[in-house]
């Protein structure tokens, strides 16, 4: 059917979104509504001696100026990191404690110290410039590498040495045994910068005290608003579950960035409460810079072993990972069980063994953004396979065809058991793609350009569609990752879809209504999805860890098989007919082999009417079911960039990206085509442009769109796309999940293609024309340039 | 934003008088840098003096070999304009690069050299013509009106009211663009005039915009790209900073000037 799984349906919410008509948290105007606007520390490290607010009390339309101490006075959590990771000696890890609101110490720029409420928010931004704190300077530190180092300044009390976990993945004696018989060994030192999140739509909450039934109401920027009542109910002791609805509205982006339940969001509740008024705050982009997650962070040394054909026989890999000023909700996961796990690749590898520092700074907390520690992962497997073939003489694609894992299920030594993949095909397919067999005329051709034209892949693999809660649960993690979903079938026959995931961006209106679509055989129109509000769906995880698809349309699944059961009952009844005889296509429910049939609606009618239903069956027609995936999913793809260099200033323009992926069934291709457009360009980002930049005081310096380089429309080439399809055997619809692949796969492959181009291996990220021409200047032009 | 008072002058002597009565004026033309700044509570002028209401202030004219610029002019108008075509194409070229659409619809020729943005586009253009500004009390020579960065010649009250540019021989502008920002990292404008070879280099000194003498003795020897391989480049008075060193910015010099040599044909 067209509207089914596998067709380029358009989307169903973009008429609202391209027309302007989306309703996002800052639209939504309450009655009685006041304005919150923070007092923030301009500092990266100092004690509050004390906080003036008499002034601004006196400031036309300051309703209060609170602070963190009464906060804490009325038994408002400190906010928590939701997985506890053990060293490797067996100690349980050591974070800092992070209070909404600061009361006795900063440890960022930006950190919030007290929240003014006004009747606007001009009167509100006036009078928290009007609030007077007393600070004394501390020594600060940015780097992670540097916090690690004797006498550099401590952040908490409880942490010393600034390092909240020595942990470790794999078997250090067998990669060293590895690396010592390696016939060739290749060594990188590498940097994974620092980013920013930067969804279009800042972040932004309205919080509503309702004192007649001391119930709360948040509207706010998630990507999980059922997570977001767990934490604020259970750590944050907000209001009990059954006394807070949140409400996710349209929501404009998210990556990551909007999974966490920031001390704003907490502190707008509080405020509401306090002064009985609706509190509604909307970040502003320079607050964006200071307070949002950031991402990556990570300094790495890694040794790759290779035997004489080529094949790996050991890796090692020590990362020092900075975590920010606090740990976040999923802060400590990244880059432990989120990236550890992944340094096996696409590879064959007896001996991996990864051992992470993970370290506080006084920089903004650093946590998930698209694909969370499996970016950094492949980065650090694909610049070292790319730069081994260079060392070794070898084609990077031979020396990776080498090493492939062909066989599946397979066990990697770093927890991960890869069900599925053709790895083989996909770089076939990239290669055919990308016209590799090409290249070299089109390098000299770039040649009489004055252009140095380089190639470089990347063969990703990732773990997504997070996961057993089983597993997780194991792992540390402090929930569990399945997902909910409802089936509703109206009188009429129509249905609307509750579920826990939560769309920003992207398309879930559309995409799970297809698989309802494909699955009875009705229109697309008669198909409703309900989600992010914690009133009209129980419970749900969220969306993140590109897990909508995989977990999310899977609970809807599972549900579905429940109406179906039903309805087959219904049906055998009223036709008189055995109901394994009962089909369900194209909208009808039909005895097969007769012309006995029933349309949709007259099921539905007849389960609600209830005149005439088996003995015992309950009337109705409504479904629900969890689903807990059995493992994780497996993506893959092979990335294959091109590049050209202007040997004169540095300047790389990609003049050629290929992406082959394989994300099993696909639902819907266009949708999947916009989310490795999306991916790879951020991808993209990270490699050319973006970085975040902290002076050695712990200043911000990349704090605007003037320091921050976002990728734009014309840094980025039009993409070739390929699909190569192994089905997901952990899940009924055999859906992978596509959100994060294209951020996770790309940068090294643009890396891997410049250093090609240049002829030095020595690049770090974001390779800006100043890097790229200190490279070139420091081996000289290559000769085929001169 | 904090409160202001906004004033529209219809006449130079009203807006002599808005900023003489007023605690703190700033001159208000597209406010492109002005009310960012404002927004982000960096300024906080009592009042702003739009200027643009003020006749003949958006008007490009010719006579003889000399366009004559109103300072509200947009950029775009700029860009768009026959007359500044046919006396000097390359700041019509000039014009057309600065910012995006947005920008050049609403930022001005005078809101752009009283600001003197030490990364700005105008600022070279008009030193490197040898431009005259002309204000509602004199007129100012490019070369003694750009006195550092962000600062100028301009008295407190005094007000831009035209730019005019004689017709040079030959003009060319390339620049190099800060990747975030995308104002000139390095901006380099030469030009061939009757009274000489003159180059201006903008986004790189730490005194804002300046003349190159290396590059206009190379040129005015040999008006060519491969001239100004030969000029010696030194990274002193260059601005380093996250994006880019002085080293690197002194090597952008280079190629840009060969580049806008190239341009000028």
């Amino acid at each position: 059917m067209s509207e089914g799984i596998g067709a380029a349906v358009k989307r169903k919410e973009d008429k609202r979104f391209i027309t302007g008509r989306g309703k996002y948290t800052d639209d939504i105007r309450m009655e009685n509504q006041a304005y919150g606007a923070f007092v923030r520390s301009p500092h990266a490290h100092a004690e509050i001696k004390g906080i003036d607010t008499s002034a601004a009390e006196a400031m036309d339309g300051v309703i209060a100026v609170l602070n963190g101490k009464q906060l804490k006075d009325d038994a408002i959590g400190d906010i928590i990191t939701g997985w506890a990771i053990h060293s490797k000696d067996g100690n349980p890890m050591n974070v800092g404690a992070w209070n909404p609101m600061a009361t006795a110490r900063v440890r960022h720029v930006g950190e919030p110290v007290a929240i003014v409420i006004a009747e606007s928010q001009a009167q509100a931004r006036l009078a928290a410039e009007a609030v007077e704190v007393d600070y004394e300077e501390l020594p600060a530190v940015a780097a992670a590498t540097t916090a690690l180092e004797d006498g550099a300044p401590l952040l908490h009390d409880n942490v010393p040495g600034n390092l909240i976990f020595d942990w470790e993945i794999g078997d250090e004696a067998a990669a060293d045994a590895g690396l010592a018989g390696a016939s060739h060994v290749t060594e990188l030192d590498i940097v994974n910068n620092r980013l920013a999140p930067n969804a279009i739509e800042p972040r932004s909450a309205i919080a509503v005290y309702n004192d007649i039934d001391d119930h709360y109401t948040l509207y706010t920027t998630s990507q999980n608003p059922h997570v977001a009542r767990l934490v604020l109910s259970a750590f944050y002791n907000v209001a009990p579950e059954h006394k807070l609805r949140v409400i996710a509205p349209d929501v404009g982006g998210g990556f990551g960035s909007k999974i966490y339940i920031y001390p704003e969001e907490i502190t707008c509740l509080w405020a509401s409460m306090k002064t009985g008024r609706s509190v509604k705050w909307t970040s502003d982009r320079s607050e964006a810079f200071m307070t949002d997650a950031h991402a990556r962070d990570h300094v790495t040394k890694a040794r790759m072993g290779f035997d004489a054909d080529g094949k790996i026989v050991g890796l090692k890999v020590n990362t020092v990972a900075n975590i920010g000023a606090y740990a976040s909700l999923f802060a400590t996961a990244t880059p432990t069980y989120l990236y550890g796990t992944l340094l096996s690749g696409q590879y064959n590898i007896a001996n991996v063994y990864c051992d992470v520092k993970a370290v506080h700074t006084n920089t903004v907390p650093v946590d998930a953004y698209r694909g969370a520690g499996r970016p950094e992962a492949t980065y650090v497997m694909e610049r070292l396979m790319e730069t081994a073939a260079r060392e070794m003489g070898m084609d990077p694609a031979e020396l990776r065809r080498r090493n492939f894992i062909t066989e599946f299920p397979h066990q990697t030594p770093v927890i991960m058991t890869y069900d599925a993949g053709d790895f083989h095909a996909l770089l076939e397919k990239g290669q055919a793609a990308a016209d590799v067999a090409g290249f070299a005329a089109r390098k000299s051709e770039a040649a009489s350009r004055g252009k140095l034209r380089g190639i470089g892949y990347s063969c990703y693999i990732e773990a997504c569609g997070i996961a057993p809660s089983k597993a997780v649960g194991s792992l540390g993690a402090g929930v569990g990752l399945w997902e909910s979903a409802e089936v509703r079938v109206n009188p009429v026959g129509t249905i609307e879809i509750l579920t826990g995931s939560h769309a920003h961006g992207q398309g879930h209106e559309t995409t799970f209504a297809q698989v309802v679509s494909d699955r009875f055989g009705l229109p697309m129109d008669n198909i409703t999805i309900v989600h992010g509000d914690t009133d009209k769906v129980q419970m749900g995880m969220g969306t993140y860890g590109s897990r909508s698809g995989a977990v999310g349309m899977n609970a809807i699944v599972k549900a579905m098989d429940k109406v179906e059961a039903k309805v087959k009952k219904i049906a055998a009844h009223t036709l008189e007919a055995s109901e394994d005889d009962i089909v369900i296509e194209d909208g009808e429910v039909k005895v097969a082999g007769t012309d006995k049939k029933m349309a949709w609606h007259e099921v539905g009618l007849a389960a609600y009417t209830a005149h005439n239903l088996p003995d015992g069956m309950e009337p109705g027609l409504k479904e629900g079911a969890f689903y807990d995936p059995t493992n994780f999913t497996f993506p893959s793809g092979t990335y294959i960039c091109e590049v050209e260099v202007d040997p004169e200033t540095g300047v790389v323009e990609i003049v050629q990206f290929t992406a082959a992926d394989d994300f099993g069934t696909v639902i819907n291709p266009m949708i999947v085509e916009g989310q490795v457009h999306g991916g790879v360009t951020q991808g993209i980002g990270q490699a050319l442009l973006e970085n975040v930049v902290y002076d050695e005081d712990g200043q911000l310096i990349t704090g605007s769109y003037m320091d921050y380089c976002m990728p734009r429309a014309d840094d980025v080439p039009s993409y070739v796309l390929e699909h190569s399809t192994t089905v997901a055997p952990s899940n009924p619809l055999g859906v992978k999940g596509c959100g994060e692949a294209g951020a996770i796969g790309s940068p090294p492959a643009v890396i891997n293609a410049i250093t090609d181009a240049i002829g030095n291996n020595n690049l770090t990220m974001p390779a800006t024309p100043q890097k790229v021409w200190a490279a070139i200047q420091e081996v000289g032009l290559p000769q085929a340039a001169e | 934003m904090y409160a202001v008072n906004y004033h529209k002058p219809a006449s130079i002597e009203d807006a002599v008088a808005a900023i003489g009565g007023a605690d703190e004026a700033k001159i208000l033309a597209g406010g492109q840098t002005l009310l960012p700044t404002m927004k982000q509570h960096l300024a906080a002028p009592s009042d702003v003096v739009d200027i643009r209401g003020i006749g003949g202030m958006t008007d490009i004219a010719v006579r003889g070999d000399t366009v004559t610029i109103g300072a509200a002019a947009t950029h775009a108008a700029v860009a768009g304009s026959n007359e500044v075509g046919s006396i000097c194409p390359a700041l019509a070229a000039l014009a057309a690069g600065i910012g995006d659409p947005a920008v050049r619809h609403m930022g001005t020729i005078g809101g752009s050299i009283a600001n003197n943005d030490p990364a700005a586009d105008y600022p070279a253009g008009l030193l490197g013509l040898g431009a005259t500004i002309v204000t509602n009390q004199r007129e100012i020579a490019a070369d003694d009106f750009f006195t550092g960065m962000f600062s100028t010649a301009l008295e407190d009250g005094e007000i831009i009211t035209a730019v005019s540019v004689s017709k040079p021989d030959r003009a060319g502008y390339a620049k190099f663009r800060n990747p975030a920002s995308r104002y000139a990292m390095v901006g380099v404008f030469v030009a061939k005039t009757g009274n000489g070879v003159r180059v201006a280099v903008t986004g790189a000194g730490e005194d804002g915009v300046f003349r190159h003498a290396g590059l206009e003795a190379a040129l005015a020897g040999n008006w060519s790209p491969d001239a100004v391989d030969a000029v010696e480049m030194s990274a002193d008075g260059l601005m380093s900073d996250i994006h880019a060193s002085a080293d690197y910015r002194a090597h952008l010099i280079k190629v840009m000037a060969k580049r806008a040599v190239a341009a000028a044909g």
